[in-house]
């Protein structure tokens, strides 16, 4: 993630995503690792070994919503996956993602985006830019929460805080 | 101990305001808030925050404000199970923690029987389903476990004070007609992110009419309308249930929503409200029983903090008193804690239950959320937990109906999703 303009590949999802659908109920027991392996079978199967480092999910209305296990976003960091971007998030996902460093962005028009196109993102103006030149603008994200994100999460923050080494994914 | 902010507020802006020190909050405020109670569970709690604790070298804020409840993996199934159950019971040991409630049921409805959570507090918990604790009048809502590490060592919260959307409900709920079916009426009207996040009030005649473990269920599935917080206003009902509790003596006085705050206000009818059932798969799909009636069943499930509390129960035993579910249809009951399951057997509830030709589960979270037992291929259920979401209680071929327990008792009485109203008549 950075403010320059770099090509991030679209996976294009529909409405209502939950939690349940990207961390499984069954895989729920295991490590983060393995749990990404199981991440959107149920409406993307190739996604978890398609997916790319770079890559971001542009969904519909109400991503996340559901249970409150950060796994959920948790995989998403593991895969690479540098934003979502969606007209509206559960609550209580769009916190729980800051807080494991995956960036949301919200974007009334994310459905102009189409599939496997290549957009830019700007984290200082919070726009997306499609391969066509489209600038969407995203709605503003307190500033707490984009050095949350840009410290990798809530955790790197407490490393800092405690005098410990911060990790990088 | 608790001053209430004297300006008119909502009884959300008097909770927060409270807990972050300041006189009042406005809708959009980012504040800090002191946390007075902070709930998890095996499976958010211990397994995670041992290893972060460790790594950063430090302590627990305060434990005397800790609640852990086994509740998720046990009974334990598989190895993979017994290392999480044992992490937290290792870790609840090493820590010394005073608040531990290990198998004793599904932890929102153990902490509030247990009387952690009470009027003018704000509380965290590791479930979504944790703005059960609203039922109560206090500010509680789930996070994520990396943010329960922050509240953990640092005993605070940050948190956008929310609008409030105020669920005012007229009338009285008629006979076989409960809380869950007012809440698939209001996830079916609002949809699952409906409560954007913002504080739900559950308020009128119909609410104040509710005994307190009803008021938990409506609380409990503001989860399921995307709210952050689903309060009710304390009064007699809650102070005598804490009373029962162990709790000490309370003052519920001011922790209300000031007459001329401002709220959004939706109006609902309990005289007409008729029994609501979700389709597969989400609590949105919801509309009354009479759209699904004549569905067949293959499973009837009574469980989960949502759905088998002693009411749930009793519900369930009204409708079955003396019969027998149809051939080739499957109870299964899983009581929310023993405590329930203790006094549904005292007074004969469960021995209805069991004459009926119910299983009985373990007081966990169980099938609800994929542990357990779980729903095979192709199997159309209908259950009285909070979600229908494709796989979550087991096969993705399932198919799973969300129901009060009176619709899942006369369903499984049937064979047929069925109205209960017709069978209590």
């Amino acid at each position: 993630m950075s403010g320059a303009a770099v090509g991030h590949r679209v996976w294009k999802l529909g409405a209502d995503i939950d939690t349940d659908v990207l961390a499984p109920g069954h895989a729920m027991k295991h490590g983060i690792d393995k749990i990404a392996t199981y991440c959107l079978e149920s409406v993307r199967p190739e996604f978890a070994s398609q997916v790319r480092p770079g890559d971001v999910i542009v969904a519909g209305a109400n991503f996340g919503i559901g249970s409150s296990r950060e796994q959920a976003a948790s995989v998403l960091v593991k895969l690479g996956v540098a934003a979502v971007i969606a007209p509206s998030f559960s609550g209580l996902y769009f916190r729980n993602a800051f807080n494991v460093g995956l960036l949301l962005l919200t974007c009334p028009e994310a459905a102009q985006l189409q599939e496997a196109e290549q957009v830019a993102l700007d984290t200082h103006t919070l726009t997306v830019t499609s391969d066509t030149g489209n600038i969407l603008v995203c709605e503003p994200i307190p500033e707490f929460l984009l050095a949350m994100v840009r410290s990798g999460g809530l955790m790197n923050q407490l490393r800092i805080r405690y005098g410990k080494e911060p990790q990088h994914v | 101990m608790m001053a209430i902010p004297a300006n008119a507020q909502t009884l959300a802006q008097k909770l927060i305001a409270r807990a972050a020190g300041l006189a009042s909050v406005r809708p959009g405020d980012i504040v800090n808030c002191k946390v007075d109670l902070a709930m998890f569970h095996d499976s958010s709690g211990p397994r995670r925050l041992k290893p972060m604790l460790e790594e950063l070298g430090a302590q627990i804020w305060d434990k005397s404000r800790v609640v852990l409840v086994m509740d998720h993996y046990v009974p334990e199934r598989d190895d993979d199970s017994r290392k999480i159950v044992r992490i937290a019971r290792d870790w609840a040991s090493e820590q010394n923690l005073p608040h531990v409630y290990d198998s004793q049921g599904i932890c929102h409805v153990v902490v509030a029987q247990h009387g952690h959570i009470r009027p003018g507090m704000l509380c965290v918990g590791g479930d979504s389903h944790s703005p059960t604790g609203g039922a109560f009048g206090a500010y509680m809502f789930g996070i994520g476990s990396t943010e329960m590490l922050g509240v953990v060592v640092t005993g605070e919260i940050w948190l956008r004070v929310p609008h409030t959307l105020q669920m005012h409900w007229s009338g009285r709920l008629q006979k076989g007609v409960t809380a869950k079916d007012m809440m698939l009426h209001m996830v079916g009207r609002f949809g699952m992110n409906g409560g954007q996040y913002q504080a739900v009030e559950f308020a009128g005649p119909a609410v104040k009419a509710l005994s307190m473990q009803e008021r938990m269920t409506l609380s409990n599935m503001s989860a399921e309308l995307g709210a952050q917080v689903g309060l009710i206003a304390p009064d007699e009902v809650t102070a005598a249930w804490l009373q029962a509790a162990g709790a000490p003596a309370l003052d519920v006085s001011g922790w209300h929503t000031d007459d001329h705050a401002a709220v959004t206000r939706h109006e609902f009818d309990a005289d007409t409200l008729a029994p609501y059932v979700a389709a597969p798969h989400s609590p949105a799909n919801a509309d009354v029983v009479g759209r699904y009636s004549g569905t067949p069943v293959d499973v009837a499930y009574i469980g989960a903090c949502t759905g088998a509390k002693l009411d749930d129960l009793r519900a369930a035993a009204e409708v079955l008193r003396g019969q027998r579910v149809a051939p080739g249809v499957r109870l299964m009951v899983a009581p929310a804690s023993q405590k329930d399951q203790l006094a549904a057997q005292e007074e004969g509830v469960l021995q209805v239950l069991l004459d009926a030709g119910a299983e009985l589960f373990p007081t966990a979270c169980g099938a609800c959320a994929g542990y357990g037992e779980t729903m095979g291929d192709n199997t159309t259920v209908i259950s009285s937990t909070a979600r229908n979401f494709k796989g979550r209680m087991g096969s993705a071929t399932a198919q799973v109906y969300l129901a009060s327990p009176y619709t899942v008792a006369a369903s499984a009485l049937r064979g047929v999703i069925s109205d209960p109203r017709e069978v209590l008549a």
